[in-house]
């Protein structure tokens, strides 16, 4: 990039030179986002084009062959009786997940928020979990939750029988949103806190001389102010439920029966064990339109529900 | 909120704090010192908070079942340069976006925003199919060359974009006049101070590359190229049960190294992915 700016010529006619300070920025410009526009057209606009091309073909990887079949993979899409437990447990994981992990987060917020000895040490600790490598912290849990496992154990000694938490339907799914909420609800945790923050100290008095107790003040002077802090973070969390892999392969391989299977670890299995490429791009489109649409859908929200923008 | 808390109310609280705590702390407790036991104690009942009995060949067993040494180096390096990668990448076209005026830069940043609508998920299966193509498959270049440039570097080049857009338009100008060229400008005056940014840039890209997880096990196919979260997979017996001692001891020296950095650098920490979050 440097030798471009060099490389302007000084002698150039002097009463127009062509290479202007506006046309040197312009090229200057085009040279630093070079990489990142050519990575996103390679890595990302093309393999969107081709998951789409794909999803037009029947692909048999063993036999080598590629055939045009129109919309026969989004027939089959519609038909696809397991898909339709799949979307089942991909919304019951995501609504679970987000309504745990904002609630979980908001709480652990306002207590962090309060002004006592030693919160930095309890705000690192809620932290933490972040920073353990994800497949680490899945494994642990995966032991925590055996039948015979540590959870168990602790039941046990209390006089209560546990589940069998990882090869039951509803204990399944529960657990495995449980343990993603635990791993990352730091992250959304220190938004609120910073959100909560920003509150200004005067409404809080405004309203302790009117009288208001603190719930109220809570659900009418909190909760309207941090609101696009929320709308923010269930976005994030929203998207972030929908790419859920490592967990669900770790803990349950989207057993028992479908019951974890969500929509990427179905697409994985579709595509990367059974070799169905075409009905596994068909599932990316799919998967594509519901963060699309779920994305646009918040950000429409925004108008309605916050009540005011930083 | 309140100005003064009741010492009765500061007992709730710390009580509350203290049971909130368990499920996120316990976890790794119970990692490092299941590691340690005898696979005899392992389900113990009652379960041992402490282990009553040790057993330190976990640790060699983890060295011995696989190449971890292989392993652990093969994450170190594909996340490192990873992050030297995208701290460059990002930097350069988030000043770009920031404070260069070139034609069409509105509908590029639209084009480059668009990363951040496609999870890498949805285009697994055409990544896989180019990197077959280019003879890549079970190699690291495409851990290492599509986290750099495609989708996931897009929030990098967005919260490097937020950052520059704050810095005064004065600091330029004099520089210019001093004679500096644009590419001057961003290495002597606009990334210097971009540090606060580009540490967040830092922490979030290695911790991404350090967790990948869907990526490895659909690239990758030896485990002498296996990364980290796919290798702690991996330690099972002849019927595929988890060898479970063995499993908590290697996922103990995944994850004790980077809880370490953090509990020293816990500040930058948490202020970088906060900061980052909040612009993203």
């Amino acid at each position: 990039m440097a030798v471009a700016q060099e490389n302007a010529h000084p002698e150039g006619r002097s009463s127009s030179p062509f290479w202007t300070i506006a046309r040197r920025d312009s090229l200057a410009g085009f040279l630093f986002i070079a990489p990142q526009l050519i990575g996103i057209v390679v890595f990302v606009l093309i393999p969107l084009g081709l998951v789409f091309w794909y999803s037009l073909h029947e692909w048999n990887v063993l036999a080598n062959t590629f055939t045009y079949t129109g919309a026969q993979n989004y027939r089959m899409l519609m038909e696809d009786e397991s898909l339709l437990e799949v979307l089942g447990a991909t919304a019951i994981f995501s609504a679970g997940l987000v309504i745990f992990n904002l609630s979980l987060a908001l709480l652990l917020a306002v207590l962090l928020n309060q002004r006592l000895a030693g919160i930095a040490i309890f705000r690192t600790l809620f932290f933490s979990p972040v920073v353990v490598s994800l497949v680490a912290w899945t494994i642990v849990w995966g032991f925590l939750l055996q039948k015979n496992g540590g959870i168990n154990g602790m039941l046990l000694t209390f006089g209560i029988e546990g589940p069998n938490w990882l090869r039951e339907e509803t204990t399944a799914m529960i657990s495995v949103i449980v343990v993603q909420v635990f791993k990352n609800v730091g992250l959304n945790m220190i938004l609120f806190l910073a959100a909560l923050q920003g509150v200004p100290k005067e409404l809080y008095e405004a309203a302790r001389i009117d009288g208001a107790p603190a719930f109220k003040q809570f659900r009418r002077i909190t909760l309207p102010l941090i609101s696009p802090t929320i709308l923010l973070t269930s976005i994030i969390t929203i998207v972030g439920s929908l790419q859920v892999f490592a967990q669900i392969a770790v803990l349950t391989q989207g057993g028992p029966g479908l019951s974890t299977t969500v929509l990427v670890y179905y697409l994985y299995q579709q595509a990367f064990q059974f070799h169905f490429f075409g009905y596994g791009s068909t599932l990316s489109i799919l998967l594509f339109a519901i963060v699309a649409i779920l994305t646009f859908a918040q950000w429409q929200m925004r108008k309605r529900i916050v009540f005011y923008e930083s | 909120m309140r100005a003064d808390i009741s010492p009765r109310a500061k007992v709730g609280l710390y009580g509350l704090m203290c049971v909130l705590l368990i499920p996120f702390v316990f976890p790794t407790w119970w990692m490092v010192t299941s590691s340690i036991k005898p696979i005899s104690d392992i389900f113990a009942f009652p379960p041992q908070l402490v282990p009553q009995n040790y057993d330190w060949t976990t640790y060699s067993k983890v060295f011995e079942l696989q190449p971890f040494v292989r392993q652990y180096w093969n994450s170190a390096y594909i996340a490192a340069v990873v992050t030297v990668g995208t701290m460059i990448i990002s930097s350069m076209a988030g000043y770009a976006f920031a404070r260069i005026r070139f034609p069409y830069a509105n509908a590029v940043f639209m084009i480059v925003l668009l990363g951040l609508l496609i999870p890498s998920e949805v285009t697994i299966v055409p990544l896989f199919q180019m990197f077959l193509k280019a003879g890549m498959v079970n190699t690291h270049w495409p851990l290492i060359l599509v986290p750099i440039f495609g989708a996931p570097s897009v929030f990098a080049t967005f919260v490097m974009r937020q950052f520059f857009v704050t810095l005064p338009a004065e600091l330029e100008e004099a520089a210019r006049v001093d004679g500096l060229g644009r590419f001057k400008i961003f290495t002597k005056i606009a990334l210097p101070l971009a540090k606060p940014a580009l540490a967040s840039v830092a922490i979030f890209t290695f911790l991404h590359s350090w967790n990948l997880f869907l990526e490895p096990i659909v690239f990758l196919s030896s485990a002498d190229m296996f990364t980290l979260p796919q290798a702690l997979t991996q330690y099972t017996d002849a019927y595929g049960g988890p060898m479970w001692n063995i499993q908590l001891a290697a996922a103990t020296l995944t994850a004790l190294p980077v809880l370490i950095v953090f509990i020293i650098a816990q500040k930058q920490f948490v202020e970088g992915l906060a900061h980052t979050g909040l612009k993203g």
